[in-house]
């Protein structure tokens, strides 16, 4: 059996792939984090709620409604986009004047409440949600065995991250998008209903959270407790990334979960913080974050 | 030929401080307006707060018969009213087709496309350059057509010829002579009096928040040694 | 978060106000164990101590840091530890607990200052999770369990903390000494820089102060008193667990400052008080707190961002300010 640094090829691979699903997650979730952060100048908190609605719709839809997961992947990022559109409109908006702490404070606070809830009302245990029967079994790569659903999470997200980029940086809506985030004034002097496109943005941002969420459904389990640790490494992530950029929150997204994914190999018991030491290192050197253009 | 925009005792603050004191002031249709004065008097403030960039205010401001004050910032160029502010603002994250594209048609009798490439060539050939990476002049132009192209009827522009080359302000000089042809009315901003004179209708004179004279543009000559006095030139 | 602030004149009258209250409380407190449960007044005064300890990082220096928990959590268990495992008498735990979180909040410190707002507070999250699995995974944490049975032996070798009336005054001693030492922080030169770094960052730069410092001096101060908080309520209540190092833990002492007044100093104390009541009554109900917890947060930053007590100030000194 081959080996490679002293470790089986296929266990690494395998600690790698799983390093990269890892990754996608970051990868989406940050680049929801960015878009949202871009235009409303808000940290999403409630980023890893959302994520979690998304999981729960697609489980509350298979067991309700009998609604597969298909169907749940069009369904629940637009119901939780519109739910986080509603609360753009009638709460975050009116705090855009304000100190941008206090969005980071609103949003953690809705994470609470949306968390407490279906903590109250499922429990903190996971539930299981199954692998979609075309998605399911695996293929033998030769060096490797990949499980199709993996594979297929490893592919969406990388179209998802590719679509977005191109809707913000070649389309019409995007170039809205990027203007009011440089002056948000002279592009509703235009005629461009610039409250709209924030509310617009938000609920963008919390469809791709709920769509990574319907994704994750089948491998990790769904519990209202998904979310919020998992928000908390997507911030290092950000951090280490800088908010300059989409691309850059992707990139360092992919990258964090490949380093999480290596260090499992090697060191296991440092798994859950290297992506925080990472992000201590990247404070010493570069600060404003690899991609990061303001200080 | 009506007034097209009638300002009445308008008012405005920036915050708690009180810097429109009673602006009085009509722009008949067709017609171009300069407003001249000292810096700080209130000229950008004006124009910002007919725009309804400024939203403390009152008094009357009518556009075409149509009450302003209600009417929220991103619905005023919907109501035939473009504006080119002083630091032109031009987007760094967009390229100059991006730019130029930007603003919404509100109405038809805008610039076709192909009619702004045909008068500023400059924008065809580097449509896809970052906007910024143009120069003064040049970003000045970009922030003009980009308004033609959406069919407003009054123009108003924040001191166009500030920092520019004496041959890029005759080319805006020019623009402005086409657009008064075609019946664009024009409101501007501008310190160059020389430029003015060449294309203004009728003249303000601003002091401490109001309106302390208004002539036309005939009047000019007499005018200059009390223009000479007040504006300190 | 500068909008909150009140003027010189307009301190000065809050100032004397505070005295009033002051006395009141003091000696309201030095009755209270007679009226109430002196547990639920020595649970209140440990979180209104960790409040008050986090104002001065967001009060007072305007630092929202979000991993606060920390430092209350990591002094006790630090504190846990030494006097269960090693015997030593509860000064001394709880002197290693606060000089814990002292050292801890140095080297959080150092790395979230690098960064400004929402970064900093980005930042301090990420590390105190660092923090978190750190202590979920170490032997001397026991895991899930945490450290239970911490004995409160006797203060000084005299005083018997395991008579409710004596851990209670010992408390209250800690306590009043605690708040005592962040008024003094607040009204001395090295405070009013602090409150110029929360105005205008970069004014106080270019007045020549290296702003770093200052910053990582007040956040290993904020650090140090809330270890203090959490080393006391390790002895009070007797163990120390994972709840206390949780990001929830964090937020909820922001909760309790922003509940009871952002830059006042008794604001974090009355948040406390209420927080505390609140979860003591819902604990019996059955109505989950976070629910709670999180909706109060929401309607506070829409709402009522001053707080009770910046309310309060703000109606007496007549007139809203913005």
């Amino acid at each position: 059996m081959t080996t490679i640094f002293g470790i089986p090829l296929a266990a690494f691979l395998g600690q790698l792939l799983i390093g990269l699903i890892n990754g996608s997650f970051y990868a989406m979730l940050s680049l929801g984090l960015a878009v949202i952060f871009g235009l409303l100048r808000v940290i999403n908190f409630a980023h890893g709620a959302q994520y979690m609605l998304g999981a729960f719709v697609a489980l509350l839809l298979l067991q309700y409604l009998g609604v597969d997961y298909w169907l749940a992947l069009i369904i629940a990022p637009l119901v939780v986009g519109l739910f986080g559109a509603l609360i753009e409109r009638t709460m975050l908006s009116r705090l855009y004047d304000l100190d941008p702490l206090y969005g980071l404070l609103f949003t953690f606070g809705l994470a609470l409440a949306i968390e407490g809830t279906f903590r109250y009302l499922y429990g903190a245990a996971g539930q299981p949600y199954s692998v979609p029967p075309a998605l399911a079994g695996g293929t033998n790569l030769g060096f490797m065995f990949l499980p199709n659903y993996r594979g297929w999470v490893v592919a969406v997200s990388l179209v998802t991250c590719l679509g977005t980029w191109l809707l913000i940086e070649k389309t019409r809506l995007g170039a809205y998008l990027r203007a009011a985030t440089e002056n948000t004034v002279l592009v509703q002097a235009f005629g461009i209903n610039v409250p709209l496109l924030l509310t617009f943005t938000y609920g963008l941002g919390a469809a791709l959270a709920a769509f990574a969420g319907v994704l994750a459904a089948p491998i990790y389990q769904v519990s209202p407790l998904m979310g919020t640790n998992l928000i908390i490494v997507v911030f290092a992530v950000v951090v280490v990334g800088g908010m300059g950029s989409i691309l850059g929150a992707v990139v360092t997204g992919y990258m964090l979960g490949l380093a999480e994914g290596l260090t499992k190999v090697f060191y296991p018991e440092a798994s859950n913080i290297v992506v925080f030491v990472i992000m201590a290192v990247v404070l010493l050197v570069r600060p404003a974050g690899l991609f990061g253009k303001d200080a | 030929m009506g007034a097209l925009l009638q300002v009445a005792n308008l008012h405005a603050w920036y915050g708690e401080s009180h810097v429109l004191h009673g602006v009085d002031m009509t722009v008949g249709e067709g017609e171009t307006i300069t407003i001249l004065g000292r810096n700080g008097v209130g000229k950008t403030t004006t124009l910002r707060t007919i725009m309804g960039i400024i939203r403390e205010r009152k008094g009357e401001i009518r556009f075409g018969g149509r009450d302003m004050l209600p009417v929220p910032l991103h619905r005023t160029a919907h109501a035939g009213i473009g504006f080119v502010p002083e630091e032109r603002g031009i987007f760094a994250s967009l390229t100059v087709e991006e730019n130029l594209l930007l603003p919404p048609v509100v109405a038809g009798g805008g610039m076709p496309l192909e009619e702004i490439y045909d008068l500023f060539p400059n924008l065809l050939e580097r449509r896809t350059s970052q906007g910024t990476k143009l120069s003064g002049g040049e970003q000045q132009m970009l922030a003009m057509a980009r308004i033609l192209r959406t069919g407003v009827r009054l123009l108003i522009l924040d001191e166009p010829t500030e920092g520019l080359a004496p041959v890029i302000v005759q080319r805006i000089g020019e623009v402005l002579q086409k657009l008064k042809a075609r019946g664009m009315t024009v409101l501007l901003v501008e310190q160059n009096f020389r430029f003015a004179s060449k294309i203004a209708d009728r003249f303000y004179l601003m002091d401490h928040g109001r309106m302390v004279a208004d002539f036309p543009v005939a009047e000019l000559p007499d005018r200059m040694t009390m223009l000479h006095k007040v504006l300190g030139v | 978060m500068a909008d909150l602030t009140a003027t010189p004149t307009e301190a000065k009258s809050i100032a004397r106000l505070e005295w009033l209250l002051v006395a009141i409380g003091i000696v309201g407190l030095l009755a209270a164990p007679f009226f109430l449960y002196p547990i639920f007044l020595m649970q209140i005064m440990c979180f209104a101590l960790f409040a008050c300890a986090f104002n001065l990082l967001l009060g007072y220096t305007g630092l929202l840091s979000f991993g606060h928990a920390a430092f209350f959590g990591g002094a006790a268990y630090f504190c846990a530890h030494a006097v269960k495992v090693w015997g030593w008498p509860p000064e001394a735990g709880i002197l290693l607990g606060t000089a814990g979180a002292a050292v801890l909040g140095l080297v959080m410190g150092f790395f979230a200052i690098r960064r400004q707002g929402i970064y900093f507070a980005m930042i301090t999250l990420a590390l105190a999770q660092m923090f978190f699995f750190f202590c979920v995974q170490a032997p001397f944490t026991r895991g899930e369990d945490g450290i239970q049975g911490v004995p409160r032996g006797f203060l000084f070798g005299l005083i018997d903390l395991s008579r409710p009336l004596g851990i209670y005054y010992v408390v209250l001693g800690i306590f009043l000494i605690g708040v005592f030492a962040i008024w003094r922080i607040v009204n001395s030169p090295f405070g009013m820089i602090l409150r110029s770094i929360r105005e205008n960052e970069n004014r106080a730069i270019s007045l020549g102060y290296s702003i770093a410092n200052y910053k990582l001096a007040a956040f290993v101060m904020s650090a140090a008193l809330a270890g203090l908080a959490g080393a006391t309520k390790a002895i009070v209540f007797q163990f120390a667990t994972l709840t206390d190092v949780t990001w929830q833990m964090s937020g909820e002492v922001i909760l309790m400052t922003l509940l009871g007044g952002i830059g006042t100093m008794v604001g974090p104390m009355v948040g406390a008080a209420f927080i505390v009541t609140l979860q003591n009554t819902l604990a019996t109900s059955g109505f989950p707190v976070t629910i709670a917890t999180g909706v109060i947060f929401m309607a506070c930053v829409l709402l009522f961002r001053r707080g009770i007590v910046g309310e309060i100030y703000a109606r007496l000194l007549g007139g809203s300010k913005s």
